[in-house]
């Protein structure tokens, strides 16, 4: 379990205040300058070094999607701040946003310089009003304070950071989705390559970064690559925080060690499953769009990247859906394939017309309309829209199914007998 | 250049170059929804997956750029597999209504669903339905079909330069619509209809009327501008049925204007079907030995000054050719084809034609437009200039009134005498064609055919000689001619002989005061029919439209869509279009007649029959022999001078849809003028 020392975010519950002074107590923007002088060279290593993976769900190497940028030209830098989270059963950078939004900006501060953008954007959640608030409140704090604009912290780097309320669309939180919703278009990803280190917000190099990755870095600059490296094991490093809800007796987000085996994480944190470990019946470990582990997978998982992979399942944005035994499975994830027909940009034709097909197909197996060969067909769909899609939302609406039908087909068959439909 | 494999086979291809062109290139299909050559590339289809190998995923080929070394698969089973699941998907709510569509015989959606498709159906949800859109008269929308292409929206976006389409709501709720209801305010709308993949949007005047594989097809060229777009006639029996583009990059790539696409249905109605006399002020049908008898009564002795005779905007060269043969064999100098009463210089063929070409617009950086409104003049000479905005780097400007010409423009000035203000470098713009790399200028017809034209043209070879316009390989000096027979009656001298020959305006100024006796109107249309006195009109052509109106015989002869012709476009290229039909009734092609009214005349022409026609229209101007090649013109100093006006130039026609006789004659042209032109004007 980890010591409370080795937290990153202090105020994840909002327990003390919020705004600058009681940030700066926390330990933020103290040495923001010192830090900056190092260069950009340095603070990338630095991250590299630390094996700090992207939080958004993706876990791509932060460090290393920096050194992507091309060198600086006659064109702008951007960094975006992806604060757009609506994965279901994510919370985490809402926690951030609500009582540490000074991390993120210093985080988001260090990454531009990082980078070599002068221009920030932090594209929030349309539905994170309150949150929206206190983020400006803090801006407006830190510009006052001389901590971002002109001379950011007196580091001498430039640094604009503008906010930007999204209108409620889950798709926008997809990076180039949400660069054409910044520019003013109809959020819809765009083809890659070009990726946005080459060609992003207006066409200009773009790194775009999670909420929770921008602020985990001033920790990990201020106490050294080293020190976040020797959490979890090798290439699942650090500490991460996990949103845990369903079926527990105390759902909460919580930061714990990268790697934690997820009865831990369940049975410490979140006042264990309802009803005890063995009336689990399932959970979905990163948020809804990774396959769900059935409870006999459960005992043994460890909440990290490639543990997760190698079960079949994924990190994802470790929102950890607890599901006990009263859960129709069925019904849950027909919800999931809903939320996933009804989010689909309509770009793309598999993802367009293929999350429609499955949530139809589920709807059915739901009421136990469907015939037995139906369950394999399902499962050709969800293949057909797996990896023929733009961006990776088709894979995302099919990946539940597929851990539905991998893990509970007697159940889906029991449902179909049940009603004699076959 | 680089090298891949593709298939295993050896290719090589230019740098940037997709996967899915470099197929193409080399004759390996890959099927397609979204992609179109002339738009963006949107990559949502999903049927052009190939398989790169170390790349896990399966790729779009249309957005993929080819890399050395690459391997790439186009036939394996994981792609045959995975096209079939994306025609399942695209299927899925596509309607089966293939049997009522005007699409089918001629839908991507049918043709790749046969070749790539599974043969049953596998789904058993019920299908979307989708509310129809309005998009005026020319566009019928079954949305149901839509298969979300968004090859429309791009065409608007990009080529009409007009975004009136878009995608409401998401996922599988995606529908295309326009930004409000009523008609697409583009001049280009008709495009659509040759982009959709499917059956969703479809011509609306022809619905119905016909099945693809019932027409003929025939290659020919467009009359409605001096473009010369290059066109498909597709035939019925005896019947135009629709005309439709036909790729050429030198000048309309693979688009056409509405006008050109859809006054065809003119060609019905209205039309010249056999010789007509005026008899007490009646038109009364009668015989052509009758008709060729009381001309050749009225020509009889008369002195040569007291006739004369105007070409219109449609007539081909072989019949202006065949006229001026007629007219030099009775001595008249009195000739024109100029019948908008244009007077400037045309000594020089680079005065007259559009020099630098339409597709050297893509290569110019300042472009200058003198009283001209391309897009509702020359539209595709307008969607050139858009696509060069779009590609960046230039500057334009206009002379004339402010229009909305599909991109921005500086409004540099209003009248004729700006051209001046640039000659003495007294307006800024000046200073940008001195910095231009290849400068353009492109006068407009109409500009020229004003009382100052003469003038205007002169000073625009002022400023053409001031600021280097005509460089080596690249004369930006333009004129945007806009009737289809000008710049091929220009060149064959069919304008006023000697020092004495009248021009346009002269002869029915002489018909009005009664020095002029005889007006042979050669399917001129476009002028002022009140003012020609007591002269004997007669009319040849195919329209009973003002000529026939005013003529005391009128002579039928065929449309553009039934004869051989040459037409030489405003560049100066000379095209030939093909007969697609057989005349209408008695109607005998143009220099026939004129032949036979010789012999009436007791004359004889120097050729009997089209083959000696053409030929001796090739000698007398060798260029016409030589098709589709734009001869390059020395440049030498031309114009007459005079006083530039300040009155300000109005620029495009006052009515896109109606400007010669084949589109008066339209219904659908009639409509759009009813429904779209009153709202395209307020845009334009």
């Amino acid at each position: 379990m980890l010591k409370p020392q080795d937290r990153i975010f202090t105020n994840l519950c909002g327990h003390e205040p919020i705004l600058l002074s009681a940030s700066r107590r926390r330990g933020i923007w103290a040495d923001t300058a010192k830090l900056i002088s190092q260069g950009s060279a340095a603070l990338i290593e630095q991250v590299k070094k630390s094996g700090l993976r992207g939080r958004g769900g993706a876990g791509f190497s932060t460090g290393l999607k920096w050194s992507f940028m091309p060198k600086p030209s006659e064109r702008p830098h951007y960094l975006i701040v992806n604060a757009d989270e609506s994965e279901p059963g994510t919370c985490k950078d809402r926690a951030i946003l609500r009582y540490d939004p000074h991390r993120l900006l210093e985080g988001a501060l260090f990454a531009a310089a990082a980078v070599q953008a002068h221009v920030v954007y932090i594209y929030i959640r349309g539905e994170f009003g309150q949150e929206a608030r206190v983020l400006q409140e803090a801006l407006v704090e830190a510009y006052s304070a001389g901590l971002l604009g002109r001379n950011a912290a007196g580091s001498g780097w430039a640094c604009d950071v503008y906010i930007h309320r999204g209108a409620g669309a889950y798709i926008c939180g997809e990076e180039t989705a949400l660069l054409e919703s910044l520019e003013g278009k109809k959020g819809q990803p765009r083809n890659k390559p070009p990726f946005p280190a080459q060609a992003g917000l207006y066409g200009c190099p773009t790194t775009i970064n999670n909420v929770e990755t921008l602020a985990c870095v001033p920790e990990i600059l201020r106490r050294g690559p080293n020190w976040f490296a020797s959490f979890g094991r090798p290439n699942n490093t650090g500490t991460k925080l996990f949103c845990i809800s369903g079926h527990v007796n105390k759902p909460c987000t919580v930061e714990e060690e990268m790697g934690i085996p997820l009865k831990e994480l369940i049975e410490k944190h979140a006042g264990g499953v309802r009803g005890g470990w063995d009336n689990l019946l399932a959970v979905i470990p990163g948020g809804a769009s990774v396959p769900l582990l059935p409870a006999s997978l459960c005992t043994d998982a460890r909440m990290d990247f490639d543990s997760l992979s190698e079960l079949g399942s994924a990190l994802g944005s470790a929102g950890v859906i607890v599901m006990d035994k009263s859960t129709d499975i069925i019904e849950a994830i027909a919800r999931l394939s809903h939320f996933y027909m009804h989010e689909s940009c309509g770009q793309c034709t598999p993802c367009r017309e293929g999350t429609g097909w499955i949530w139809h197909v589920m709807t059915r197996l739901q009421k136990g309309e469907a015939e037995i060969h139906e369950i394999d067909e399902l499962w050709d769909i969800t293949k057909a829209i797996e990896g023929h899609t733009i961006c990776s939302f088709g894979d995302a609406a099919s990946w539940p199914v597929q851990g539905l039908i991998r893990h509970f087909r007697p159940v889906l068959e029991a449902r179909l007998k049940k009603s004699g439909a076959s | 250049m680089i090298k891949l494999t593709i298939d295993a086979r050896e290719i090589e291809v230019e740098e940037g170059t997709s996967i899915l062109q470099a197929c193409t290139q080399n004759d390996i299909e890959i099927p397609r929804f979204c992609y179109h050559e002339k738009l963006s590339i949107a990559g949502s289809c999903r049927m052009c997956l190939v398989e790169v190998e170390k790349m896990p995923k399966l790729v779009i080929s249309c957005a993929m750029p080819c890399a050395a070394g690459m391997v790439v698969h186009t036939q394996n089973d994981r792609i045959k597999r995975a096209r079939a699941e994306v025609m399942a998907m695209l299927l899925l709510n596509h309607p089966l209504d293939c049997p009522v569509c005007d699409r089918g015989g001629a839908c991507d959606l049918q043709d790749l669903a046969f070749a790539y498709g599974w043969d049953r159906s596998c789904s058993k949800e019920e299908r979307r339905q989708v509310c129809d859109k309005e998009l005026g008269p020319l566009i019928k929308t079954v949305m149901t079909r839509c298969i979300h292409c968004t090859r429309c929206l791009r065409f608007m976006d990009e080529i009409a330069g007009v975004p009136s389409l878009g995608g409401l709501y998401r996922g599988e709720d995606l529908e295309i619509t326009p930004v409000s209801e009523g008609p697409i305010l583009s001049e280009l709308a008709g495009n659509l209809i040759e982009i959709c993949p499917v059956g969703a949007l479809t011509a609306k005047p022809d619905a119905f009327a016909f099945r693809p594989w019932e027409l003929e097809k025939t290659d020919s060229i467009d009359v409605m501008d001096a473009v010369g777009s290059n066109i498909r006639i597709d035939t019925r029996g005896n019947k135009v049925m629709r005309i439709v583009p036909r790729l050429h990059e030198g000048i309309n790539e693979t688009w056409i204007n509405d006008k050109t696409r859809f006054a065809c249905d003119g060609l019905n109605y209205q039309r010249l079907d056999r010789p007509y006399l005026r008899r007490e002020g009646r038109l009364e049908a009668v015989s052509w030995d009758d008709a060729l008898e009381v001309i050749a009564k009225k020509l009889h002795n008369l002195p040569p000054e007291r006739l004369g005779a105007i070409a219109g905007d449609l007539a081909d060269c072989e019949s202006m050719f065949a006229m001026k043969a007629f007219l030099k064999a009775l001595d008249t100098p009195n000739m024109d084809c100029r019948q908008d009463g244009a007077l400037y210089d045309i000594s020089a063929r680079a005065g007259y034609v559009m020099n630098s070409r339409i597709s050297g617009i893509e290569q110019a950086d300042v472009i200058l437009l003198v009283g001209t409104n391309p897009r509702f003049e020359a539209s595709l000479v307008n969607a050139r200039l858009r696509k060069r905005f779009l590609q960046g780097g230039v500057k334009i400007g206009l002379i004339g009134s402010p229009c909305n010409l599909t991109y921005p423009y500086e409004h540099v000035g209003y009248s004729a005498v700006t051209v001046r203000d640039l000659l003495e470098e007294k307006h800024p713009f000046a200073d940008l064609l001195k910095g231009a790399r290849r400068p353009m200028l492109i006068l407009g017809a109409a500009a020229a055919a004003r009382a100052d034209g003469p003038a205007l043209h002169t000073a625009c070879c002022e400023l053409a000689e001031r600021f280097n316009l005509a460089r080596d390989g690249f004369n930006g000096f333009n004129v945007l001619q806009s009737a289809a027979s000008r710049v091929g009656g220009l060149d064959l001298g069919f304008v006023p002989q000697g020092k004495y020959g009248l021009a346009c305006a002269g002869m029915r100024a002489a018909a009005q005061t009664g020095r002029l006796d005889v007006l042979y109107l050669l399917g001129a249309d476009e002028m002022d029919m009140k003012y020609l006195g007591k002269a004997f009109v007669i009319y040849q052509g195919h329209h009973g439209d003002l000529g026939a109106q005013r003529a005391d015989v009128v002579l039928p002869t065929p449309a553009y869509t039934e004869k051989d012709g040459h037409y030489v476009n405003t560049e100066g290229r000379p095209q030939r279009a093909r007969r697609a039909v057989m005349p209408l009734g008695q109607a005998q092609e143009d220099w026939a007649v004129l032949v036979m009214l010789a012999q009436a005349c007791g004359k004889s022409l120097p050729f009997e029959n089209a083959d000696q026609l053409r030929k001796a229209m090739i000698k007398a101007a060798p260029h016409l022999g030589a098709l589709d090649e734009v001869p390059v013109n020395m440049w030498q100093r031309f114009g007459t001078g005079g006083s530039l006006s300040l009155q300000k130039m109005q620029n495009g026609p006052a009515n896109f849809y109606m400007t010669d006789s084949i589109c008066r004659a339209s219904p659908t042209m009639a409509q759009c003028t009813r429904e779209v032109w009153p709202l395209l004007q307020g845009e334009g």
